[in-house]
């Protein structure tokens, strides 16, 4: 490990990592240091993602794929359900990913383009001087040494402590982060080909159960939960159990998977003097899905650009860092985070029956293309007696 | 009264949803083991939301 680099990233996830690459390839030294000592376990996914959204970053490639997914299914409360096309899932649709396989590979691109990385290598601090961050205390093999960097790239998920370390306030609120609990189950009467998500304040207060294939008969089954739902004997992992009990009695679990998901909104500011924060670390999973991979390489590698254009024209402060936060909030995946949160917001208020009514109605919509505004302007017609919530929301979403 | 956090870490599956609500920054993820600074106000917050629970404040006269 080098005692300087221009650009050092913190958590080789699947953010740091498109950092990283996408760093080296603008022609910049750069670290990767990750406190586990693999990339990609334990895993802390239901591992879907978006056909078309990844492959902006990745040619697909058979080995990190488990499942090609055609279309999602919406169980509501009652029991009804709303099959989505694929065109109409849109970003729903895809991949069920093998993240173990798919996360050691993207840092593995980092490294053969030319980025160091190591693991069980723990940032324990931020180095800041006179307000400018300027790398990271490093614990590596019982040692501790200061890696220096021109910018400094927070990548270190939803555990982030290195924005923290830098002064930005990172909590999440506890109603606004999903605790999760997932089974990877084999032997399971599925439909290999679809995603399925289960609703209802019974089920899963304030979340989902999903149902993510990974192939013939098994599939990551699991539950995210409202932080505020959460408590002695109504845990995710309670719940999970008893959904598990009723859908798939005889199914066997070979692995447990636990983890939180932010669905607040975004950090008020991403970055500062000398450091960008990106993926989970700033806070940018979905707020209604909690999909949070391509966000992740989304930003990285953004962050990985601008840091190489505010390093070659001499300039890292915070003010020149700002390309990378307007990019980002101008995105579709920006604004897909913000009129997403919204919704979020609407959705939360619904009891069991409302949220029948909807998604019983919402079979009879027909849309070639999907589109938020269309979806809310016809479930306004369909359900007149949701009138004034329903125009609250479309009025929310602008 | 005396408050502290107790970490059953035979349940705990270190996967850091506490550390991220945590309002003081007390806890932190070192690979497979939770750790708890003395920042910690026995608040609570990460008790609640731990999927497993794995975290508790007890409380002793
Ligand atoms: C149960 C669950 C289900 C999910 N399902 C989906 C899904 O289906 N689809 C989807 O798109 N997203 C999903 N997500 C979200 C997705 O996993 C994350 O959004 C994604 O992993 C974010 O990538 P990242 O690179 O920002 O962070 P991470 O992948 O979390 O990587 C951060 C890395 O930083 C390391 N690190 C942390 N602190 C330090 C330190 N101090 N020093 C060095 N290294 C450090 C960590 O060990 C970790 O490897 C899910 C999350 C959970 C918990």
């Amino acid at each position: 490990m080098k005692s300087e680099y221009d650009v050092l990233v913190v958590g080789g996830g699947p953010g740091g990592a498109t950092a990283a690459k996408a760093a080296v390839e603008a022609g910049l030294s750069a670290c990767i240091i990750e406190k586990r000592p693999a990339i990609g376990t334990p895993v802390r996914c239901a591992e879907g993602v978006g056909e078309e959204l990844l492959a902006e970053f990745i040619d697909p490639d058979p080995r990190w794929i488990a499942a090609k997914i055609d279309g999602a299914r919406i169980i509501a409360p009652d029991g009804g359900e709303l099959n989505l096309s694929p065109e109409m899932a849109g970003n729903e649709v895809g991949y069920v990913l093998d993240r173990k396989i798919f996360d050691r590979e993207l840092v593995w691109q980092a490294a053969v383009a030319g980025a160091d990385v190591f693991v069980k290598a723990r940032a324990t601090d931020a180095i800041v001087e006179d307000g400018v961050v300027r790398g990271a205390v490093v614990e590596y093999m019982g040692g501790r040494k200061e890696v220096r960097a021109k910018v400094t790239v927070a990548a270190d998920g939803v555990e982030s402590k290195f924005a923290r370390w830098c002064g930005m306030d990172t909590a999440v609120p506890m109603a606004e982060l999903e605790t999760c609990a997932q089974y990877l189950m084999t032997g399971i009467d599925i439909d290999p080909s679809l995603t399925v998500f289960y609703l209802g304040n019974e089920v899963a207060p304030e979340g989902y159960v999903w149902v993510f294939p990974k192939g013939e008969r098994r599939a990551n089954v699991g539950i995210g939960i409202s932080g505020k739902k959460s408590g002695k004997g109504h845990r995710a992992r309670d719940y999970l159990e008893t959904f598990v009990r009723r859908h798939f009695p005889d199914g066997k679990v070979i692995e447990l998977i636990v983890g939180g998901v932010s669905v607040c909104r975004p950090l008020a500011c991403t970055v500062a003097d000398g450091l960008i924060v990106i993926g989970d670390a700033a806070r940018l999973s979905d707020p209604i899905t909690g999909g949070g991979i391509y966000n992740a390489m989304y930003t990285g590698n953004l962050a990985g650009k601008v840091a190489a254009d505010c390093i070659r024209g001499g300039d890292v402060s915070r003010e020149a860092l700002m390309v990378y936060d307007r990019t980002w909030r101008e995105s579709p995946m920006g604004k897909a985070i913000e009129r997403n949160y919204k919704i979020k917001e609407f959705f939360i208020t619904l009891d069991d029956e409302k949220l029948n009514t909807l998604i019983n109605s919402a079979k009879n919509i027909e849309m070639d293309k999907f589109s938020t505004l269309t979806l809310v302007r016809e479930l306004i017609q369909h359900n007149p007696r949701m009138l004034l919530e329903l125009q609250a929301l479309k009025k929310s979403l602008g | 009264m005396f408050s502290m956090l107790n970490i059953h870490r035979e349940v705990c599956g270190y996967c850091g949803a506490c550390v991220s609500v945590c309002p003081e920054g007390a806890l932190e993820l070192i690979d497979a083991y939770l750790s708890v600074s003395d920042v910690c106000v026995n608040c609570g917050i990460c008790a609640r939301v731990c999927p497993l629970g794995a975290l508790e404040v007890v409380h002793e006269e």
